[in-house]
C-alpha cells in the first residue's frame, strides 16, 4: 500500500510551482517553469524566415521544439547534444503545442520553441511544455488558448499528481506508472498522452481526471504571470 | 480648478483601463459586440487569440499587441538593412517573418545595373515603403519623399508593438522628442528607428527619451510624463555639465 | 537584425572621445551578478550575468583511467554549449568553432594556472582517477560570452563538493555529496577578453560592441602568492594588433586582475554563505 510520498505531499498535490516570463531578453518571448525541483526554461523565436528553403511549408508556418538537458541537470552527466529520449521528447512537445497555435498564414516561416531543462527532478517535459507554452504567448504568436501539462502516476494502486524521481523509480506492489499529459486551457482536450507501466482502464480514466484537475491550476498560475507583466 | 479638472480624467482612464488578456480568454459575453483584431466569435463571446491588451471601442473587440514581431502592410514605412545583391535588386532585412525585396524598378536613383551596390551596398541602412505583401515575401520601393539609403546617425530597434506610442496621437511624442534632443528621427513601423543628431550625445538622449517611452507604455497621459521626463533629464544634464 | 553599420562608425567614434554608449569607461565592466548552486544535482554550479548577458556552469565527476604520461593526476573535460535558446543567430547541431574555440580558451586558463590540484584527484596511481566535466550553457547572449563563462566556471568550481566514491563497488554515489570541496589553490585564473574598435581597446563589450569588434585578444590570467602570471592567451578575428597594443592589453590585464580578483572572491563566497 503507497500510503504517504516522501516529501510528505497529498496525493493530488502539485509541488510548488514557480513560473516567470521574460528570462531570455534576447528573444521575443520566454518564460521559465519549475515543478519544485525540476527547473525548465523556454525560448521563442520567429515567425521567421525558414532555412534552407526545402524546409519551408508553403501552406503553413512551421513549429520546430528543441527540447535538451543540461548535462549536469541530472545526478550521473548526460552528455551534451541530443539523444534519442530528448528528440522523442522534442517531438512530442511539438505535437502538445501545435495545436493551440495559429501559425497556418505564416507560410514559408518557422516558428522555433527551445526548451532547456536546469534541473531535473521528474516531469520534465510537462514543465517544458508549461514553459514553451508561456514563451508563445509573451513572443505574441497567435493562439486559440494556452497549454498547460502535468504528469500523473500510479503508484502501487494509488493515482498521484506530479511525480518526483523517487516515485518513477517505486518498485513495491503494482510499482509506478508515468502518465504525463497535456490539456488545452480552454476547449479541454489533450494534446500530449503517454504512458510508461501497467495500468487498468479504469485507473486510467481517474488518472485523466486527476490531470485535467491539475491542469486548470496551472493554467491559472500560467495566466497570472502573464498578466502580471503590466506592474513591471 | 485645475486639479478636479485631473481627477476626473483619472477616473475617466481608469474606466477605460485595457485589461492584459491571455490567448483563450473570452473579453465579451455580451451579445452586441464584434470581433476585431486577434480576436474571434464563439456563441455570444469573443474570445483572445493573442496576448495583449483588450480594447473595446463602442462595439468593436480587439487585441492590441504587447510582444511579437513586426507583420508588414502595405504602406508602411520601414527601416532595414540591405543583405544581399541580385541580379535584378536587393534583398532588405526589415525584421519581419518575411525577407523583403527592393527590385531596381522601385529604387529611387538611376541605377547602373552592372553593379547595383553604387546604388545600394550590402550592410546599407535605408528606409522604404512596403508596395505589397504577398505570400512569399514583401516588395519594397524607395520612390518617394524621405525615401532611401540613410547617411550618418544611428539605428535603435524597439518593439514594433510599441511604435504607435512613440509616435503618439498625430506625432505629438515624436515631435517632442525631436524637439527636446534636437535630433532627426525616422521611426520605421518595424521598430527600426533612425536618430541623426548634431552630436552623438543627443542622439544618446533621443533614444534614452524613446526607450523611457516604450518602457513605460501602459500609462495613461504618457505625454505628459514624457514632458516631467525631459524637465528632469534636462535638470541633471546642466548640473552634470556644471560640475564639469 | 544585424546592427547597422551606421551605428558601428558611431560607436568608434564615440569611443575614441572616451565614451560609450551606456555610459562605461573603456575597461569598465557591466554589473556582475554571480548566484551559486543553481543545479542541485551538479556537483557544482554556478549563474553569472554580465548585464543582460548569462551564462550557466556546472561541475560534474566521474572516474576515469588517467593519461598514461600523468599517471598519477586527475583529468578535466571542458564543453561550452552555445544554446540556439539564447541567440537567434546560434544554430542547433554539433558545437561550432566559436563554441569549441570558447571552451578551449577556459579550458587552458583554468588548466595552466594550477588552480584545479591534479595531483589530489588521483585514486589509485595508473589505474583510476577523478575526472571533472565543466559543462557551460549560454543562456542570453548580450556580449561577452566568454568572461562570463569563465567567471563561471571557477565559480561553481569553488561551489564544488566531492561525491563519495564506493571503493569496492568501483562506483561514484552521485546522490551522496561528502563535505570535501574539489582539492583547489589560490591560484585563481580570470579571463579579460580584450576588444580592439578603432583606436579604442575595450573590456567587456555590449553586443552591438562586439559586432564592432575589429579583433580580440583574450588572456587569462591568475596569481600565485607573489606575482600575477598569464596562463592562456587566444587573439581572435581577422584584424591585427600592433607590439604596442598587445603590450599595453598585457599591463592593462594585470592591473585589472589584482583590481577585481578579491570583488570577485567576496562576490562568490558571500553567495555561498547566503545560498548554505
Amino acid at each position: 500500500m503507497y500510503t504517504k510520498r516522501p516529501d510528505g505531499r497529498k496525493f493530488d498535490e502539485i509541488r510548488e510551482m514557480k513560473a516567470k516570463v521574460g528570462v531570455v531578453p534576447r528573444a521575443n518571448g520566454s518564460a521559465l517553469f519549475a515543478f519544485g525541483d525540476t527547473i525548465a526554461i523556454a525560448s521563442v523565436y520567429g515567425p521567421r524566415p525558414l532555412h534552407p528553403q526545402h524546409l519551408q511549408n508553403p501552406e503553413k508556418g512551421v513549429l520546430r521544439v528543441n527540447y535538451d538537458m543540461l548535462s549536469f541537470s541530472v545526478p550521473e552527466r548526460k552528455k551534451p547534444g541530443p539523444t534519442r529520449r530528448s528528440q522523442e521528447i522534442s517531438k512530442v512537445t511539438e505535437w502538445a503545442l501545435l495545436p493551440a497555435l495559429q501559425i497556418k498564414n505564416f507560410q514559408n516561416t518557422v516558428v522555433d520553441v527551445h526548451i532547456a531543462v536546469l534541473q531535473a527532478n521528474a516531469s520534465t517535459r510537462c514543465a517544458g511544455i508549461n514553459a514553451a507554452s508561456l514563451a508563445l504567448a509573451h513572443a505574441g504568436v497567435p493562439m486559440t488558448e494556452l497549454v498547460s501539462a502535468v504528469s500523473i502516476g500510479k503508484i502501487d494502486d494509488k493515482i498521484v499528481v506530479d511525480l518526483i524521481k523517487e516515485e518513477e523509480d517505486h518498485k513495491e506492489g503494482e510499482g509506478s506508472t508515468d502518465i504525463p499529459m497535456a490539456f488545452l486551457s480552454e476547449s479541454g482536450k489533450i494534446s500530449l498522452l503517454q504512458l510508461d507501466g501497467k495500468i487498468s482502464s479504469k485507473k486510467l480514466k481517474e488518472a485523466i481526471e486527476a490531470g485535467k484537475k491539475a491542469c486548470k491550476k496551472i493554467y491559472e498560475l500560467q495566466k497570472k504571470t502573464l498578466k502580471e507583466i503590466r506592474e513591471e | 480648478m485645475a486639479k478636479s479638472q485631473n481627477k476626473t480624467e483619472t477616473k475617466k482612464a481608469q474606466k477605460e483601463k485595457r485589461e492584459i488578456v491571455v490567448p483563450g480568454e473570452k473579453i465579451a459575453s455580451e451579445e452586441d459586440y464584434l470581433p476585431g483584431e486577434w480576436t474571434k466569435k464563439e456563441g455570444n463571446s469573443i474570445i483572445a487569440l493573442r496576448f495583449g491588451l483588450a480594447d473595446k471601442s463602442g462595439r468593436l473587440v480587439k487585441i492590441i499587441p504587447l510582444s511579437g514581431i513586426y507583420m508588414p502592410r502595405k504602406g508602411n514605412i520601414v527601416i532595414g538593412r540591405v543583405i544581399d545583391i541580385t541580379f535584378n535588386g536587393w534583398i532588405i532585412d526589415i525584421d519581419s517573418p518575411y525577407q523583403a525585396f527592393l527590385p531596381i524598378t522601385e529604387c529611387s536613383k538611376f541605377v547602373n545595373k552592372n553593379d547595383l551596390s553604387e546604388c545600394y551596398d550590402i550592410g546599407d541602412t535605408i528606409v522604404a515603403k512596403v508596395l505589397n505583401v504577398k505570400r512569399k515575401g514583401i516588395d519594397l520601393t524607395t520612390k518617394g519623399r524621405n525615401l532611401g539609403k540613410l547617411e550618418e546617425g544611428m539605428v535603435i530597434q524597439i518593439n514594433s508593438n510599441k511604435v504607435p506610442r512613440v509616435i503618439g496621437k498625430e506625432g505629438s511624442m515624436i515631435n517632442l522628442i525631436k524637439k527636446e534632443s534636437d535630433c532627426e528621427i525616422i521611426v520605421g513601423q518595424n521598430g527600426v528607428i533612425w536618430i541623426k543628431g548634431p552630436k552623438v550625445e543627443n542622439e544618446l538622449f533621443a533614444q534614452k527619451a524613446i526607450l523611457f517611452v516604450t518602457e513605460k507604455s501602459y500609462i495613461e497621459g504618457l505625454t505628459e510624463k514624457t514632458k516631467e521626463w525631459f524637465e528632469k533629464s534636462k535638470n541633471k544634464i546642466e548640473k552634470k555639465n556644471k560640475e564639469e | 537584425m544585424e546592427i547597422s553599420n551606421l551605428t558601428k562608425k558611431r560607436i568608434k567614434d564615440y569611443l575614441e572621445s572616451g565614451n560609450r554608449f551606456d555610459n562605461r569607461k573603456l575597461l569598465d565592466y557591466r554589473n556582475i551578478e554571480i548566484e551559486t548552486n543553481v543545479s542541485k544535482n551538479a556537483e557544482g554550479s554556478a549563474r553569472v550575468r554580465l548585464g543582460n548577458t548569462e551564462v550557466v556552469a556546472g561541475v560534474k565527476m566521474d572516474i576515469s583511467e588517467p593519461y598514461t604520461d600523468h599517471e598519477d593526476e586527475g583529468t578535466m573535460v571542458t564543453t561550452v554549449e552555445l544554446l540556439p535558446l539564447s541567440s537567434e543567430e546560434f544554430d542547433y547541431g554539433p558545437p561550432r568553432i566559436n563554441a569549441i574555440e570558447m571552451a578551449r580558451i577556459v579550458d587552458r586558463g583554468i588548466r595552466e594556472s594550477g588552480f584545479i590540484d591534479f595531483k589530489k584527484l588521483c585514486i589509485k596511481k595508473g589505474k583510476q582517477v577523478w575526472t571533472i566535466f565543466i559543462d557551460i550553457y549560454s543562456i542570453n547572449d548580450d556580449g561577452n560570452l566568454l568572461d562570463a563563462a569563465c567567471l563561471a566556471t571557477v565559480s561553481a568550481l569553488l561551489t564544488a563538493k566531492m561525491p563519495k566514491y564506493d571503493e569496492k563497488k568501483e562506483k561514484v554515489c552521485y546522490n551522496e555529496l561528502t563535505s570535501k570541496k574539489i582539492p583547489l589553490t589560490k591560484n585563481v585564473p580570470l579571463t579579460f577578453t580584450f576588444h580592439k574598435i578603432g583606436k579604442s581597446i575595450i573590456l567587456d563589450p555590449s553586443k552591438e560592441e562586439e559586432e564592432s569588434s575589429e579583433a580580440r585578444l583574450s588572456i587569462a590570467l591568475s596569481s600565485n602568492k607573489k606575482e600575477v602570471v598569464i596562463n592562456a592567451m587566444q587573439k581572435g578575428n581577422e584584424e591585427v594588433f600592433s607590439e604596442a597594443e598587445i603590450l599595453k592589453i598585457i599591463e592593462l590585464a594585470e592591473k585589472k586582475y589584482k583590481e577585481v580578483k578579491e570583488e570577485i572572491i567576496n562576490k562568490i563566497e558571500k553567495n555561498l554563505k547566503e545560498n548554505k
